[in-house]
């Protein structure tokens, strides 16, 4: 039997297509990145081994420190909102809706599926300002306000990102919890208020612990999400104004193929590689430890 | 959100078994009333969620003057349809719409047909090294696009393969290999692996039960991983921009970046329009899919 599963041929036919566009379009060019990130320069320029001197520029370059110092804090966040708005939601739809939250979790989960794009245009007319006013300016003016340029301040354009992210992805982060919420056993929830927790007891000491592992994963992924966002900050305000919202992904975009510095836009992506290592690590031995203790 | 107060009130009623046959129409009287915030709250939640589109709809049918002139909350005065026409006849959308399907579905189509036969060589063969090869390919999952994009473009470019739709077709299958590929040996696993020693009993050759046994099997996890990489795809940004410059090759992402820079802020109309034909049609095949879109969404990002 064995023998018959360990044949060379079949495995060969059924993995080496696979295996091969993977070892040419992902591994040799992450390698090949790698590599690049310790020269300066480009394809028609040619190329200078600068050492560590990409790494060095970057903490020296303000633009490179602005756009991290944007990636950073908008994964962190995003990621808050997300996963918070996601769990109450999911609380929501188990403990108070329960069957009845098909409908809900559909709807709001509907936004999700929508190109980028689309909806960081259909934001950014939203918010818009002047003869062509969004409900948002229309709002604050009815009730008395001026109306808000968002996209003229730096804290605006970040407000109305993180707003639309949220609005886009909360019922993903909801239907992800749902599912971990599901698997509590109906037999502990149970015994927890008959030992006289309920409400907001019942949901900490009860319900939190145990739905924390899907909490982590959520946590993990929407960190590593939320650190590559791109076409939305491109598209909403395309990293203004000036470049004080352009994300690291957008400056590393911007470094390599508007001012064709391929060395360096490798450091950059590097970086954001890192940056995500850094941040799964981080939240994954962190979890551990709590569990541990 | 205002679910917050509401949530810890209404959380039903620890049992109290003694107090249940006691007053049961003003009990439920009580229940109803509870359950008032409740229902608020949903609804608050359901405009939030659709309140931008259906804004976005509306105004796909609105005239400049009425832009211009009424409030942003404003219904359309009529129904015209000249905002789409000129989205469709002047903004490429129809162009935008046959680029992005002619670069999804193969993308997908190879992706899922390369990604079960490595599930399938990874979980149901048995050779040395197999749990390695999986781990392998499934570090690719950490990789963030920015990484491949130098060196690819200069590869596709010196192929001459930038004025063609084949980059993003490549990037994409590479991009969505590894998590197919480790869904799909997640989900072998949970098959009984005596189905396979059966038909091999019955002399049938592995390859042949892949093709006969594993495949059909798989039909619903191959929907559904198709599903996550569909709207990946579909909704990308970054690849589509950094390997296409010629607009006849743009996608709808890309398209719809072109539309915004060019009407900005003076037409709003067939801006809307073009969005709006994005908003609906996927709405429609959200309505028909979504509980394998939400499975599938959900399933690849916890196991990845």
């Amino acid at each position: 039997m064995n023998r018959v599963f360990g044949d060379r041929k079949t495995i060969l036919i059924l993995l080496l297509p696979t295996l091969a566009i993977y070892v040419l379009f992902k591994v040799v060019p992450v390698a090949w990145s790698l590599g690049l990130s310790f020269f300066e320069g480009n394809t028609l320029r040619g190329f200078e081994f600068v050492g560590f001197d990409n790494f060095t520029t970057f903490f020296s370059d303000g633009a490179a420190l602005q756009s991290l110092r944007v990636s950073v804090m908008f994964a962190i966040l995003a990621t808050i909102g997300q996963v918070t708005f996601g769990y109450l939601l999911a609380l929501l739809y188990v403990f108070v809706l329960r069957k009845g939250s098909a409908f809900l979790r559909t709807a709001v989960f509907f936004p999700m599926v929508l190109p980028t794009v689309a909806v960081a245009l259909l934001f950014r007319s939203f918010v818009s300002v002047g003869d062509t006013q969004g409900p948002v300016n229309e709002i604050i003016n009815a009730a008395g306000g001026e109306s808000v340029e968002f996209m003229a301040s730096t804290s605006g354009t970040m407000a109305v990102a993180l707003a639309m992210t949220l609005w886009s992805s909360m019922g993903f982060y909801a239907v992800l919890l749902y599912t971990g919420l599901l698997d509590i056993p109906d037999e502990v929830i149970e015994s927890g208020r008959l030992d006289g927790a309920s409400g907001l007891r019942l949901v900490r000491h009860i319900i939190i612990p145990l739905s924390l592992p899907i909490l982590l994963s959520s946590i993990i992924f929407s960190l590593n999400a939320t650190l590559k966002v791109f076409d939305s900050l491109l598209a909403l305000n395309n990293g203004g104004p000036g470049t004080s919202t352009a994300p690291l992904t957008l400056y590393m975009y911007r470094t390599a193929f508007e001012y064709a510095e391929y060395g360096y836009g490798s450091t950059i992506a590097l970086v954001l590689t890192l940056l995500c290592l850094v941040f799964t690590l981080t939240v994954f031995r962190s979890s551990r430890q709590r569990v541990e203790d | 959100m205002t679910t917050t107060p509401s949530l810890t009130e209404t959380l039903p009623p620890a049992p109290a078994p003694g107090l249940r046959p006691r007053q049961p129409a003003r009990r439920r009287a009580r229940r109803a009333l509870r359950r008032v915030p409740v229902w608020g709250a949903v609804a608050l939640l359901l405009v939030i969620v659709m309140y931008p589109m259906v804004w976005m709809i509306f105004g796909s049918f609105k005239t400049p003057t009425e832009f211009f002139e009424n409030p942003a909350w404003a219904l359309p005065e009529s129904l015209s349809f000249d905002n789409y026409v000129t989205a469709l006849t002047r903004g490429n959308v129809a162009i935008n719409y046959r680029n992005s399907m002619l670069v999804t579905l193969p993308s997908v189509f190879l992706i899922i047909i390369l990604g079960v036969a490595a599930g399938y060589a990874l979980e149901i063969m048995i050779w040395k090294g197999r749990h390695n090869t999986l781990l392998f390919v499934l570090a690719g999952i950490m990789v963030p696009g920015q990484m491949i994009l130098v060196p690819l473009f200069t590869v596709y470019f010196q192929i001459g393969l930038t004025n063609t739709l084949w980059p993003l077709i490549l990037t994409y299958t590479a991009m969505g290999l590894p998590l197919t590929t480790f869904l799909m040996a997640a989900y072998f696993r949970s098959v009984p692996r005596q189905i396979f020693e059966a038909a091999t009993v019955d002399g049938a050759s592995p390859l042949r039960s892949f093709f006969l046994i594993g495949l059909p099997l798989m039909r619903n996890a191959m929907l559904t991983v198709g599903l996550i990489q569909f709207f990946s795809v579909f909704n990308d940004l970054l690849i589509a921009l950094t390997f296409t410059t010629d607009p006849e090759l743009a996608t709808i992402q890309l398209g719809l970046l072109s539309l915004s820079d060019e009407y900005g802020s003076t037409q709003y109309g067939p801006l809307f329009a073009a969005i709006s034909v994005n908003i609906v049609v996927l709405l429609i095949v959200f309505a028909f899919l979504n509980k394998k879109i939400m499975a599938g969404l959900a399933a690849g990002s916890l196991k990845g």
